[in-house]
């Protein structure tokens, strides 16, 4: 199959071969396209965001990140963080396998920046703080940055400490950081903090909530004087603070943040969380999604989350963390940034191209459909690069588009386990995808095997493989209209 | 008059070290030890010990 482009296992020739490897049918013209910023974006923040997978839908199916964990301290204690917890098997952020110095984490990016050409940001997330033992992040920043002066650093922090280094960001030119604020009233505080601690002191309780909260407020505000892009993150937990992070998403979009990540809360008693040993609940889906809904209008939210690890490594949607262990890692290594030039302009064009695919297939929607058409979700198995790439099989999870007369619409992702294992696929594990899938019309896949694509079928949902390798948004759009079009204006 | 921490407890983090005004607190390659000749449980410079303040495990750094 010569369409077929991995991009997990990407091998970069040249521009040339990359272009032949990833090239279908979806869009003919070479010069199509545009590379403005979107319409509700300006362009300097594009600038920041393209590149950067958490902060642009878009660039999530194009840019990978790396979390390096070196500052594992923290000034605060949160209900549902265990500090002694670490497992290899286990996908959840502040988890991580190994703990690495300022030099080994630098000498572990340059390793997969030289892998990993879609590489393209470089975050401390955990665990710890990573503004709080701030020699660390600074030196590990400091070092990345002499050798990859085009890596975007970020780092993600609770904000207590941050007011602190704030020039210090400016200076090593960091412009992607994201606070956690789970609350904006100390009273709901009370029960996600037990304590914090804060000039020289441990501090508990409505007071502990109170100083955590104003420096929150203060962090955002520096960094929003500043320039600084921020994402506020923000754990939903059921009857603590969910009908309250309306309020924490009005205020923080009032303050200036660039997007507002509301996850849901991961709880489960061998966690050993407090939390989770007392039995606190996360949030379903359905309360997650409405939550969301109710914020239209607030801060813009991030849909494309995948929780990951605070060592992950890759795409969003997967982790190779597993790949660049410390062992793995040479002793001295020297960044080539031949694999990565090439893959950026690739990307570049690729995006264009891709651009005017989707709006050549919403213009043709527009079309061939009636302005009032239903809705329709379909699920999307792909490997990145914004194509149906992936077999159905294969697919650990998979990515949720709306479409309508309007347009095709990045909804959120759905984790599932591997159907198929070595070769062949286990009947339970397809019905676990099937309740995966719930509510989902159709599903588009590179590939899928009869018996599954039968049982999808009876349970109302049809698979098709037609579109393998072609423009998620283009296929996608052929299926609504095929399926929604209004029967004069049947297109081709 | 200082303190210990015990190695049980401890999750390597770090925050101990990074508090203590007598740098009294060294990593070994496993795990963080306190020097009984440096330590001062912080006498004079604060009024409680700073390890013990921040560090997030009850009953892990006690008097020696």
């Amino acid at each position: 199959m010569s369409n077929v482009i991995a991009l997990d296992g990407l091998s970069v020739g040249s521009k040339d071969t990359l272009t032949k490897a990833m090239e279908s049918e979806g869009c003919s013209s070479s010069a199509c396209g545009s590379s403005d910023a979107p319409e509700d974006m300006d362009p300097a923040t594009w600038e920041k965001v393209k590149d950067h997978p958490c902060y642009s839908e878009e660039a999530h199916h194009y840019f990978a990140r790396m979390h390096v964990a070196v500052a594992p301290a923290c000034n605060i204690q949160c209900n549902y963080c265990n500090r002694k917890y670490d497992c290899a098997n286990e996908s959840r952020p502040g988890v991580v396998s190994e703990r690495l110095t300022p030099d080994q984490a630098a000498r572990k990016v340059i390793a997969v920046a030289n892998e990993i050409p879609q590489l393209s940001v470089l975050g401390i997330a955990g665990p710890g703080d990573s503004a709080y033992d701030w020699r660390k992040t600074r030196e590990t920043f400091k070092l990345v940055q002499e050798q990859l002066p085009d890596i975007k650093l970020c780092l993600s922090t609770n904000g207590l400490a941050l007011p602190d280094h704030v020039d210090d960001l400016l200076d090593m030119n960091i412009d992607h950081v994201t606070l956690t604020i789970n609350m904006i009233d100390p009273q709901v505080g009370t029960k996600i903090y037990p304590w914090i601690f804060y000039d020289r002191k441990r501090r508990h309780g409505l007071e502990a909530s109170q100083i955590l909260h104003e420096r929150q407020m203060q962090s955002l505000d520096l960094l929003h004087e500043r320039g600084i892009l921020v994402k506020v993150n923000s754990v939903m937990i059921p009857g603590i603070n969910d009908e309250h992070l309306l309020e924490v998403n009005k205020e923080v979009k009032k303050r200036g943040a660039f997007l507002h990540n509301i996850m849901p809360l991961i709880s489960a008693p061998e966690h050993g969380t407090v939390f989770g040993l007392e039995g606190q609940r996360g949030p379903t889906a359905a309360e997650l999604k409405k939550l969301q809904d109710a914020c239209a209008g607030g801060a813009n939210l991030m849909k494309h989350c995948r929780q990951c690890r605070a060592d992950a490594v890759g795409l969003l949607g997967e982790d190779r963390g597993q790949e660049f262990t410390m062992d793995l890692v040479p002793d001295e290594v020297t960044y080539d940034p031949a694999k990565r030039d090439t893959y950026r302009e690739w990307v570049a064009k690729e995006r264009e191209d891709r651009r005017a695919a989707a709006a050549e297939a919403k213009a043709e929607t527009e079309a061939a459909v009636a302005e009032t058409a239903e809705a329709m979700l379909v699920a999307v198995a792909t490997k990145g690069g914004g194509r149906i790439n992936q077999h159905f099989g294969h697919a650990t999870e998979f990515q949720i588009f709306e479409v309508d007369a309007e347009g095709v619409r990045f909804v959120t992702h759905r984790r599932c386990d591997n159907y198929c294992v070595g070769g062949y696929g286990e009947e339970d594990k397809l019905e676990l995808v099937i309740k995966t899938l719930e509510g989902i019309d159709t599903i588009l896949c590179a590939k899928i095997g009869d018996c599954p694509r039968e049982d999808l079928e009876a349970a109302g949902i049809e698979a098709i493989q037609d579109y393998a390798y072609e423009y998620i948004e283009t296929a996608v759009s052929a299926v609504y209209r095929a399926k929604r079009g209004l029967p004069v204006a049947e297109t081709a | 008059m200082a303190l210990t921490i015990v190695q049980s407890n401890c999750t390597v983090c770090g925050a101990c070290e990074f508090e203590c005004p007598n740098a009294a607190i060294a990593f070994t390659g496993e795990t963080y030890i306190i020097d009984p000749e440096l330590c001062t449980e912080c006498k004079g410079h604060y009024d409680l010990p700073q390890c013990a303040e921040v560090c997030p495990v009850p009953e892990t750094c006690i008097p020696a």
